[in-house]
């Protein structure tokens, strides 16, 4: 009756293999490294770079023992510290030409020394939060309202435009918040206008209100654009956030999005807080000027030759000189969208941008006296400018919209509309919660950790073992397959392991034994009303097991609310309580059984079992038991 | 060993008055303590700037106070933290100056009177993520609540849900009690501490119920004072056995985690042991109280007792 057919021992090894194969990364530790990452998004690093850097190290006799190409950043892992900063130096040397205008980021990083046999079976180490390992951490609150009324403000330009097209006559039109309101003297006007702008405007939601002797039309966002509007400022200050970051050099900076409005960065290791807020918050801007077209400008871009009084020269994302005029025609304020697409009529790739009202009235006439001219575009930050593009304007363009097209491809095209969006953020974002761990503070917090999980199961583990004699070493067994099993799925599932979750998971090792105290207990209790000893073992599991199924539902339950409710140091420890939970009831009861069945399971005429005291009372007097057999 | 050995079973219903009065006062004295001093909530909820900054030998307090002061900052408050080395600061939001001046200006300060002040950790909230946290924490409380009903109502009665839900929440409110009267720092760890202590301790009563209704089937002749008795009887060896490997643990914390994980022991000190008490004494004399029967938990199996309107299944026969 006690006996476990093979393919649930097969499950049980199974287990325990594939728990200690992904445990095992943990125990390597890390190791000195450094990691080369692209500076800019239109910067690629791919095998090419890969090669070159070697080349760069065979040349100064450095050998990294490992070399790793993820996505867009290479990692290089060294065996000492020394070599690590010296490889830094060669590989910086090697891939930027002009340190003041690096193209790569080349960081100093840990990266774990997991074996690449292990790496290939994607097994690796915990993911340890910044409480763990040091660092900032940063939540920004995205300011949706402001960026709802710079939406409502170009739409407002660009109606005024469109109404002006089809000669509808108004008295004005005004923005009240995010409301757009036009006054018209008489019906006919107002519902043409309504007409049209359900044609062109689908994002807008209109209403006619007749006041005092007048036709008010009224338009909102409709809720859906708002949204839609709302996560594009989301995505946008994600994107200009991450370039900027990519400037600080942090080896695996982490920017996410946590709920409707708000962006979470952290920056393991960056101990400066001024200087990471400095280039959070900077606003980079975009300018447009023309190219000075003169034969003085065209010899001086080609490096020879006086730039001419009154212009500058900037370089182009491929290093090439452009020489543009001083004088600034638009500014990125007045750009309000920029969009990767394709030319109507040749299908080529193309930037397509939006400008307000304003913006196209000036770009109108500007092209107009331009036409066959050269026109630059230039995004500015920490001061220093660069070409993004410099078309030749072909016509004159009204309308506020514009395209960008010619000897461009589409990652191309895709890569100029996000540098000229990252001109300025979306909405504007303030700083709500701040936190700095120093990097000794990390390490002592893993060292406590550490030390409440091993004492407290030391303690545990003595505690059974002489209590319950050998049930309590199954069960400690168990304990311990459970702490295994937990650090395994935590590091399959690359769950952030923070201060919280290590007092989850000392908690839930304590909580887990419970468990196992039901079923010995039970047992014994089977014995002491005189049970035989495989009957007891059967009947106290099976007894035990709806109470331990009740009560981890429970506790379960807990877990969940915490999860769901939870952010930041409360998340963490749900996590880790809820996955031990569902490991312990695997492990208490699935897995100590299996032990037990393989010990007791094969012995027919089993006199006693190794549970501690069964102790009985002298005589029969347990009322209880004269009331049972009554029964 | 045993250290339980107990030849009758205990009549712990004789005495459930007063489990219940013992109880009640202690309930009220947290109500009291909460109302009166209040909950000393750490930044997280209230907003502001926390440093925490370690000196290379023992410091004053006094003069670091003043010396903060001086700065212009008022409402700070100075404490160490772990050891007489390392100092916990905590300011309100200031308009007008960000987190990282304000921590700047400090840290200057202090390394103005003592150099090896080295600053372990910062910690700014912004005041609207304090309220938010805190609604939060109310929500995952109502959450667990009305879902441990649920449970235990499907799984047990109603009855059962009641009791279990007011015992385990008078954990709740006494542990809360516990860190208004000393004015402990309430942070969120804490407050995960206290709803991991509810789902904990609910453990407890349902193991009494699962017992009492094993009892109800097999006894059919002991009254229900009884079968409650024999009930915690038979099971207090275990709970307390648990709840005494629980706390290991959670000792273990209290001795190596350190000051960050010093008060989330301690509220798991405190809900363990009233977590003890509670679930044997309490939850299973409101069920009492409630009036628990035999008949509500064992389906009447052929006969069935058509006149009872509790019944989900009365009238509904397949």
């Amino acid at each position: 009756m006690n006996r476990y057919s093979i393919w649930k021992y097969v499950v049980l090894v199974a287990a325990v293999l594939l728990g200690s194969l992904y445990t095992l990364p943990n125990f390597f530790g890390e190791a000195p490294a450094v990691q080369v990452s692209p500076a800019r998004s239109s910067i690629k690093l791919d095998l090419d770079t890969q090669a070159k850097v070697e080349a760069a190290f065979k040349a100064d006799n450095l050998a990294p023992s490992v070399i790793s190409l993820e996505g867009n950043s290479l990692k290089l892992r060294f065996e000492n510290t020394d070599e690590q900063l010296k490889a830094k130096d060669v590989a910086q040397r090697a891939l930027n030409q002009d340190a003041n205008n690096p193209d790569y980021v080349v960081a100093l990083n840990l990266i774990p020394r997991t074996p690449a046999w292990l790496a290939s079976l994607k097994a690796a180490p915990m993911y340890l939060g910044l409480d763990l390992r040091g660092g900032v951490h940063f939540m920004l609150q995205v300011d949706m309202q402001a960026a709802l009324t710079k939406k409502a403000e170009a739409l407002a330009g660009d109606l005024r435009s469109a109404l002006r097209e089809k000669t509808i006559r108004h008295n004005g039109i005004s923005r009240e918040q995010q409301t757009i309101s036009i006054s018209f003297a008489d019906q006919a006007a107002a519902t043409a206008a309504q007409g049209l702008m359900q044609d062109q405007f689908p994002d807008l939601l209109t209403t006619v209100t007749p006041a005092n002797n007048a036709f008010q039309l009224n338009a909102v966002l409709k809720p859906e654009a708002a949204k839609r509007v709302q996560d594009q400022a989301l995505k946008q200050n994600i994107t200009t956030l991450h370039n900027r970051i990519n400037e600080l050099g942090v080896a695996e900076p982490v920017i996410q999005q946590q709920g409707l409005d708000r962006i979470v960065v952290q920056l393991p290791g960056v101990q400066d807080t001024a200087k990471a807020k400095d280039i959070l918050g900077r606003t980079a801007t975009l300018e447009i000027r023309m190219a000075d077209d003169s034969s003085e400008a065209r010899l001086a871009e080609v490096g020879s030759g006086m730039v001419p009084f009154g212009s500058e020269k900037f370089l182009d994302r491929n290093g090439q000189g452009v020489v543009v005029k001083k004088q600034v025609l638009l500014t990125g304020e007045n750009l309000t969208d920029a969009q990767p697409g394709f030319d109507n009529q040749t299908q080529e790739a193309a930037v397509h941008l939006t400008l307000d009202a304003k913006g196209a009235r000036i770009f109108k006439d500007v092209t107009r006296e331009n036409v066959g001219k050269r026109m630059a575009i230039l995004l500015f930050e920490k001061g220093k400018g660069e070409v993004v593009t410099d078309p030749v304007i072909r016509s004159e363009i009204g309308g506020g919209r514009v395209q960008i097209s010619g000897r461009m491809t589409t990652t191309e095209a895709a890569d100029t509309a996000l540098l000229l969006r990252a001109g300025s953020l979306a909405a504007p974002m303030d700083i709500i919660e701040e936190r700095t761990i120093g990097p000794s503070l990390g390490a002592e917090n893993i060292a406590k950790g550490f030390d409440s999980v091993t004492w407290g199961f030391v303690a545990v583990t003595l505690f059974m073992c002489s209590y319950y004699m050998l049930f309590g070493v199954i069960s400690s067994i168990a304990l311990a397959v459970n702490l295994l099993l937990l650090v395994a799925v935590l590091s399959m599932l690359q769950a952030t392991l923070t201060l919280p979750g290590m007092a989850a998971m000392a908690l839930v090792l304590g909580m887990a034994i419970d468990a196992n105290v039901l079923i010995n207990e039970r047992v014994r209790e089977e014995l002491r009303n005189g049970a035989a000893p495989q009957t007891a073992i059967h009947t106290g599991y099976d007894r035990a097991w709806s109470t331990i199924l009740d009560s981890n539902v429970t506790t379960l339950i807990a877990g969940l609310a915490l999860l769901a409710f939870g952010s930041g140091p409360v998340r963490g420890f749900a996590v880790v309580h809820c996955l031990g939970i569902l490991t312990s009831m695997f492990s208490a009861v699935f897995f100590s059984r299996g032990l037990v069945n393989l010990w007791y399971g094969r012995q027919k005429r089993l006199q006693s079992v190794s549970i501690g005291t069964v102790w009985r009372p002298d005589a029969p007097t347990r009322d209880v038991i004269a009331k049972a057999k009554a029964d | 060993m045993e250290f339980f050995k107990i030849r009758k079973d205990i009549p712990f219903m004789r005495h459930a008055l007063w489990f219940n009065a013992i109880s009640f006062i202690t309930f009220l004295a947290a109500v009291f303590f909460l109302f009166s001093r209040g909950l000393h909530l750490s930044v997280e909820f209230t907003g502001g700037t926390l440093m925490e900054v370690s000196f290379a030998q023992a410091v004053e307090l006094d003069p670091m106070r003043e010396r903060i002061a001086k700065l212009g900052i008022n409402d700070v408050q100075v404490q160490n933290f772990g050891s007489a080395r390392d100092v916990l600061i905590r300011m309100p939001a200031l308009k007008g100056s960000t987190a990282t001046e304000q921590s700047t200006k400090v840290l200057a300060a202090l390394k103005e009177a003592d150099p090896s002040a080295e600053l372990k950790r910062t910690e700014f909230v912004g005041p609207q993520v304090g309220d938010e946290l805190a609604i939060d924490g109310l929500k995952a409380l109502a959450f667990v609540v009305v879902g441990i009903m649920i449970y235990l109502a499907i799984r047990f009665e109603w009855k059962y849900a009641v009791a279990g839900i007011i015992a385990n929440l008078h954990d709740v409110i006494i542990i809360l009690g516990f860190f208004a009267y000393f004015q402990w720092d309430f942070s969120l760890p804490v407050l995960a501490a206290v709803l991991a202590v509810l789902g904990y301790s609910v453990n407890e009563s349902v193991v009494i119920f699962d017992r009492v209704r094993e009892n109800f089937r097999r006894f059919r002749k002991m009254n229900t004072v009884e079968i409650i008795d024999n009930a915690i009887t038979s099971t207090i060896s275990r709970t307390i056995i648990t709840h005494g490997s629980t706390q290991l643990m959670v000792l273990s914390m209290l001795l190596f985690g350190g000051a960050t994980l010093h008060y989330f022991a301690l509220a798991l000190t405190i809900g363990i042991l009233f977590g003890i008490y509670s679930s044997v004494f309490v939850a299973a004399s409101i069920a009492m109280w409630l009036g628990i029967r035999r008949e509500d938990l064992i389906k009447v199996t052929g006969k069935k007792d058509a006149d009872d309107p509790n019944d989900p299944n009365s009238g509904a026969m397949v």
